[in-house]
């Protein structure tokens, strides 16, 4: 391979990370006093050391980026995307293996680093573009036109902390935009800002590429990775599992099934008391296919299923869903018993295990993240059991009317309509 | 647009560090405009929204001047080698506020900077670096004071004013040292942040900052001479009032000389090897 052309090169990379390092949890010396105590009779004991408390965030992953490629990265939550990304952009070292970059590598998960409060919008500029590493004139030179891409000229000798939060945004994004980095690492950024500002972000990205610069876009967004990539890359728990063009990648992604996603159960100690004789034991969502799924396609119908059992039999029970926006929006609250028929069928309920399950149609949900609650009610006699968020689910809008335009559809449904256009 | 061409990009090869590594300083070097925007940032925002402003760099040493004139120089009547007792510890307090703060600042600058560390590449070491560039500031302002301070007292410098510089350069060399242990291993053990001011505070008494070092008599002044701050306070006592070293000195600040070098260089090595697991931990 001409290593001319290639701008990443990704070889046997792995990133292990201790669990229980997490940022909030310090070590302290006296911890360190102790462990140091105590693992020589931890060694007698025939204890290991602390070995099953590590995890591997990525795992011998090896993949090459040509100079101008644009390249999708997508994946699960902790699939190991932000742990390449940060060893990307060189702020932790790996564990094993070895990158070579050649350029420098702007990255969109730094917006506003090092942004301070009490500091102008103009100030601001200097310092962040100084720390994501732009030399002094090549700020100078630029900051007309960033200060023009974050429109906020009125505001720029403003302390930002009297901005409000878009317009810190929007000074954050041009700054990091401006940067002009060889490689370009984005990272759901877009999924912050208006509408508006959402397309600028896009065609800012896009002109990069058409640069001939390199880009590796993470995002949970599949359309948007079908739009603006050719070839994605796939990790699972660490591994790259596939690599090939994003249509293929997209589609294993979201066909595969994640059984530990898509579900919800109650431990005994989430169940209320009063929840008896009401006893929630599961919550899914699935996929035609029967498959439990944390995404699912707005194209295809959404089954959701309640599983529970009761202790002693119930009169008049209704067992229901309330579907949200993750802004809390409430779309529509539905009970397995609203029809008339299964109302006067399951007027008693007897003791047992039970399943209740609809179905959302085809082309109901515009893409996004939902949020799922259930409800468990005898209507004006007793609330058994309630949960406002016991589940949220993605829905990818591949596939869904209007798509052949790269923009955002606003609005929590994305119906499939009869479109009629006549001459008269 | 413009008519320069790029330079061609160049490689980098990120891998796994293992055991000692080289100090890499000249990254540092190619980054010194970050440390200087940093050192700007902490300047602007260090006075925001107080009512005194820059006044409060006035008014800590001249607060500190008075409260040890008062206890140490008209209550304790401690020898102040002849010289009036406020010129006499001003001169001290000037380089020991700059370690002190220096020592704090650094210490808890990684730890506060935490967003940058964990967010975008750029040679660690240019934190506790910057932190100890902005102390010099407030070291500026309070050295006018100390001229003004000349003329009222009438004392004119010597021709040793000259190798101030010099014991500058110690200060801050042991401010930076003892800086970089401290900030190193505050990201690890947030013990650190306890234990600064009383460190600071036993560290004040165990320099001589509010008395003479002449009390110090016999082989006791060799052993006081491995803290490297006595010998920068000592000399800057000689350099601006011209107080007698005794006829050790050499020796003595030779020991400080050499302690806060060692300081220095394995400051800079363990922060160099604790850096790797920065953002992991911090």
């Amino acid at each position: 391979m001409n290593s001319n052309h290639t701008a990443i090169r990704v070889d046997g990379l792995c990133k292990e990370y201790r669990i229980g390092a997490a940022p909030e949890k310090y070590r302290t010396l006296r911890d360190s006093i102790a462990a140091a105590l105590k693992a020589p009779f931890n060694r007698i004991r025939g204890q290991l050391p602390t070995a099953n408390t590590r995890i591997w965030a990525l795992q011998d992953v090896s993949f090459t980026v040509e100079r101008g490629q644009v390249l999708g990265v997508i994946g699960r939550n902790g699939a190991g995307k932000s742990t390449l990304l940060k060893l990307l952009s060189r702020v932790t070292e790996p564990t094993r293996g070895e990158i070579e970059i050649t350029g420098r590598v702007g990255s969109l998960l730094e917006v506003g680093t090092g942004f301070h409060p009490e500091l102008t919008g103009r100030e601001n500029i200097y310092l962040n573009g100084a720390i994501l590493g732009m030399k002094r004139i090549e700020i100078e030179k630029k900051f007309d036109e960033i200060v023009d891409f974050s429109g906020v000229e009125q505001f720029i000798d403003t302390p930002v902390k009297r901005y409000s939060s878009g317009m810190y945004l929007r000074l954050a994004f041009a700054v990091a935009a401006h940067l002009e980095p060889e490689i370009l690492v984005v990272d759901e950024v877009l999924a912050v800002g208006d509408a508006e500002f959402q397309r600028k972000c896009l065609g800012k990205m896009d002109d990069v590429a058409h640069e001939g610069r390199t880009v590796l876009f993470v995002s949970h967004n599949m359309s948007a990775i079908l739009q603006l990539t050719q070839e994605a890359i796939l990790l699972e728990k660490g591994r790259l599992v596939q690599r090939g063009p994003s249509t293929e990648v997209v589609d294993r992604y979201l066909s595969a099934g994640y059984s530990q996603s898509g579900v919800r159960m109650w431990e005994k100690d989430e169940i209320p008391a009063d929840a008896a004789p009401f006893v929630p034991n599961a919550l899914r969502v699935c996929n035609p296919q029967g498959t439990v799924v944390d995404t699912v396609r707005s194209t295809e119908p959404v089954t959701l299923e309640i599983e529970y059992s009761l202790d002693r039999p119930i009169t008049g029970l209704r067992v229901g869903v309330y579907l949200m926006s993750m802004r809390g929006e409430l779309i529509f609250t539905a009970f397995d018993t609203d029809s008339t028929e299964l109302f006067e069928k399951h007027s008693e309920r007897a003791a047992g295990r039970f399943i209740s399950r609809c179905t959302i149609p085809a082309d109901t949900l515009n893409e996004g993240r939902y949020a799922v609650g259930i409800n468990a009610s005898s209507f004006r006699v007793q609330r058994y059991f309630h949960d406002e968020r016991a589940l949220v689910f993605n829905v990818d809008s591949t596939g869904a009317p209007g798509m052949h335009w790269p923009e955002q559809r606003l609005g929590m449904v994305r119906p499939r309509l009869d479109w009629e256009i006549e001459r008269i | 647009m413009t008519l320069t061409t790029p330079p061609p990009p160049e490689t980098i090869r990120i891998r796994p560090t293992r055991g000692w590594i080289a100090l890499n300083l000249g990254d540092l070097w190619r980054y010194r405009e970050l440390v200087y925007f940093l050192t700007w940032r902490d300047i602007k925002v260090r006075y925001k929204q107080t009512a005194l402003g820059v006044g409060w760099a006035i008014l800590t040493p001249l607060i500190q001047m008075i409260v040890f004139s008062v206890i140490f120089g008209n209550i304790a009547r401690l020898d102040s080698e002849g010289f009036p007792y406020p010129i006499f510890t001003f001169v001290a307090l000037l380089p020991w506020q700059l370690f002190a703060k220096a020592m704090s600042d650094a210490g808890r600058s990684l730890v506060s900077n935490r967003n940058m560390l964990t967010k975008v590449y750029f040679p660690r070491l240019v934190i506790p670096v910057s932190t100890l560039v902005s102390g010099l500031l407030d070291f500026a302002i309070a050295f006018v004071i100390m001229i003004g301070m000349m003329v009222y007292y009438k004392i004119s410098p010597t021709p040793a004013f000259w190798t101030l510089p010099l014991f500058l350069l110690l200060a801050l060399t042991t401010a930076l040292g003892v800086g970089l242990w401290f900030s190193a291993m505050n990201v690890h053990y947030r013990d650190i942040g306890y234990v600064l001011p009383f460190l600071t505070e036993v560290w004040k008494y165990i320099t001589p900052v509010a008395y003479s070092a002449q009390y110090v008599t016999g082989a006791w002044k060799f052993i006081y001479a491995l803290n490297p701050m006595a010998g920068v306070v000592q000399g800057f006592r000689w350099a601006i009032l011209g107080t007698d070293l005794g006829p050790d000195a050499a020796l003595t600040i030779g020991i400080s000389t050499a302690i806060s070098i060692i300081v220095l260089i394995s400051g800079l090595y363990y922060f160099r090897r604790m850096e790797r697991t920065f953002a992991d931990t911090v």
